[in-house]
């Protein structure tokens, strides 16, 4: 018997393994098929429903949606109350991701530069833990912490610091009766909320400047201030970029945060919370829901200008 | 005049690793000057040393004269070309070069142009507008070079430049580093762990092995007259004969270097020449190496390694005589 140049397919296996391995574009075909399909039909398929119902208005006197394409919904956004929410929303979300990436920031660079063995695993710990406790009981927990009689105004009554509290209270604008009834709260929550998405991608970002690019500009004469403005934190950037992108779109639709935490006055999520709900205006609710998509798209747009995303 | 860089008793140490231990060394001004070492002997931590990016635990280090214990690498009037070239990939070549001026605050048309020629002086002109991610790795190596020496350095330092080129690459880089050096005149120090590197390109060569410096001197000093086994065995290759060996054959009677092409095969019955010893043997092994064979002739007390011409027609298993002027036999130091 003379030796066979190639062995025979083992089995059924074997022979599919063949027919993968010589044609690797059906492998990826069949790999990607489901999930193509699902974010196809059910993610971008109910976004377009979404964009559709937009285009539709209410009729005032009957309450029916009448499905005629019109731009009058997308008109009432600029009308008084609705520009305030989504004023107030924007300021809001861009108020949150500023503090969050220059709270962020040290904490990300400290892990990413000297953060060693099991320091490193504490900080995964500290920043990831949070995310495994239900979102709803770290609000209510927040609620107590930020009410009139809770922790923060008892521990600024202990250190004779109440009249600094109801200094801060009596503000224009963030202030109110407590602060958990106040922008300042709902902006204290949302910054403790989101917080490990704009972390973790700083970090990430920082941990990929490699050490010599420091010496580097160090041996061409960099001061460790010149050091970080011109090479880690352009390099940085991109990881902000990503975790801003976390922090302000998820502040722009969330509605749970200011409805528990806060005063009366509508975030753009409780604003569609409420059309699509008891107003029964799912029209408006879905013009609504654009308008983050809007934002956000022209927030991307303007980063990739300005070359937030080069170096990626 | 003082030296370029002077270590006087400088150690560094990492934890209980000594990585540079008791380093004393002049470099002048103007040298060409190679640390050659196998990894982890203290060459790159020494070069580490002059930039600024470690400190010494003892000793102390000058560079022109001026001590430069506490000094950090920005306020250091020497620059580098990292053994990746540590490229800024979000500046273009052109920013990359012009870093360090546009640090000092220089005026940006001055910078520029001082740039541009930079780049031309490495054969990159025209490449300013292009990303560093754009370039192969030769370009790179020539950009690092540009973005080091358009700051004036007073000594340049090279930290394994060439480790990451392909053979045709390395060798022109050689002959450019080397035409570069000589006409700028600047102090260039760099490391390597290939000895062929270092005895083509440097005036002179210090020889590392844990940590310490066991030989300094020119390429040939190193090569024709190793100062111990170690030096013997890493510059190029060496038959190391024991004492008695040598002795025996009209040595000295200590650790002695003989080197391979010094080895001659002489033809049977053909008389020895005289000023030359000799031994018989037993062709072991042979391996044609293009431009010469290389035998290793088994005899009485020890294996010899010979390169002879590639036009040899002995096989292996043939019995041979073989003969070296005694002169090319040296007599080293004690040391391993």
């Amino acid at each position: 018997m003379t030796a066979m140049a190639a062995e025979k397919p083992r089995g059924i296996a074997g022979t599919i393994s063949d027919v993968f391995f010589t044609r690797p574009q059906l492998l990826t075909l069949l790999l990607l098929l489901p999930p193509l399909l699902w974010i196809g039909v059910v993610y971008v398929g109910s976004l377009f429903a979404l964009l559709l119902q937009s285009f539709y208005s209410l009729d005032d006197f009957s309450g029916v949606v009448v499905h005629e394409f019109t731009l009058a919904t997308y008109s009432q956004l600029f009308e008084g109350s609705n520009v305030q929410i989504i004023l107030r929303t924007v300021t809001m979300a861009a108020l949150v991701t500023v503090a969050s990436a220059i709270i962020a920031f040290p904490i990300a660079y400290y892990a990413a530069r000297y953060a060693r063995g099991w320091m490193k695993a504490l900080f995964y710990l500290a920043v990831m833990m949070p995310l495994w406790s239900s979102y709803l009981v770290k609000v209510y927990a927040w609620k107590l912490i930020l009410a009139k009689e809770g922790v923060i105004t008892w521990f600024a009554n202990a250190l004779h610091l109440g009249w600094l509290l109801d200094g801060i209270l009596a503000l224009p604008i963030i202030g109110g009766p407590s602060l958990s009834f106040s922008y300042l709260g709902t902006f204290l929550v949302f910054v403790y909320i989101w917080l490990p998405y704009m972390i973790l991608p700083t970090q990430a970002a920082l941990e990929r400047v490699p050490t010599n690019f420091i010496e580097a500009s160090a041996d061409l004469g960099a001061d460790p201030g010149q050091t970080f403005r011109t090479v880690i934190f352009p390099l940085a950037l991109p990881g902000i970029v990503a975790g801003s992108i976390f922090t302000f779109s998820l502040t722009l639709g969330d509605y749970i945060i200011p409805q528990i935490v806060g005063n009366s006055r509508l975030m753009i999520g409780q604003a569609v919370y409420t059309l699509q709900g008891t107003a029964g205006n799912i029209p408006l609710a879905a013009a609504f829901t654009v308008v983050p998509m809007v934002i956000m798209g022209f927030y991307l747009w303007m980063a990739k200008r300005m070359g937030a995303f080069d170096v990626l | 005049m003082s030296p370029a860089v002077r270590f006087q008793n400088v150690s560094r140490h990492f934890g209980s690793v000594r990585a540079v231990d008791g380093v004393s060394l002049d470099i002048e001004p103007g040298e060409f000057f190679a640390l050659l070492g196998p990894s982890g002997s203290g060459k790159t931590t020494c070069l580490r040393l002059i930039a600024g990016f470690e400190q010494p635990d003892e000793g102390h280090i000058e560079i022109f004269g001026e001590t430069v214990e506490g000094v950090p690498p920005y306020r250091r009037n020497v620059n580098t070309v990292f053994q990746d070239y540590a490229l800024f990939p979000h500046m273009t070549v052109g920013e990359n070069v012009a870093y360090g001026l546009m640090i000092k605050g220089v005026e940006k048309s001055v910078r520029e142009a001082k740039a541009k020629d930079a780049l031309a002086m490495v054969k990159l002109g025209g490449y300013e507008g292009r990303r560093t991610a754009q370039l192969s790795g030769g370009q790179r190596q020539r950009v690092a070079l540009a973005r080091a020496l358009v700051n004036g350095p007073k000594v340049l330092l090279l930290d394994e430049p060439l480790g990451a080129l392909d053979l045709k690459l390395r060798e022109q880089m050689q002959e450019e580093l080397k035409s570069l050096q000589t006409s700028l005149g600047i102090t260039f120090v760099f490391v390597t762990h290939d000895q062929g590197e270092a005895l083509s390109m440097a005036n002179r060569v210090a020889i590392f092995s844990d940590g310490k410096i066991v030989q300094v001197g020119t390429p040939t000093d190193v090569y024709e007259r190793p100062a111990s086994r170690f030096v013997a065995d890493f510059v190029g290759s060496s038959n190391v004969l024991p004492p008695e060996f040598a002795a025996s054959h009209s040595g000295t009677p200590s650790w002695t270097s003989l080197r391979p092409e010094r080895i001659e095969v002489v033809s049977d019955g053909a008389a020895i020449p005289s000023g030359y010893a000799s031994v018989k043997g037993l062709i072991s092994v042979i391996s044609y190496q293009g431009a010469v064979t290389r035998i290793t002739v088994v005899t009485e007390k020890l294996p010899l390694i010979a390169s002879i011409p590639a036009t040899t027609s002995l096989r292996k298993g043939d019995h041979v005589t073989l003969a070296w002027p005694k002169a090319a036999m040296v007599a080293m130091g004690e040391s391993a």
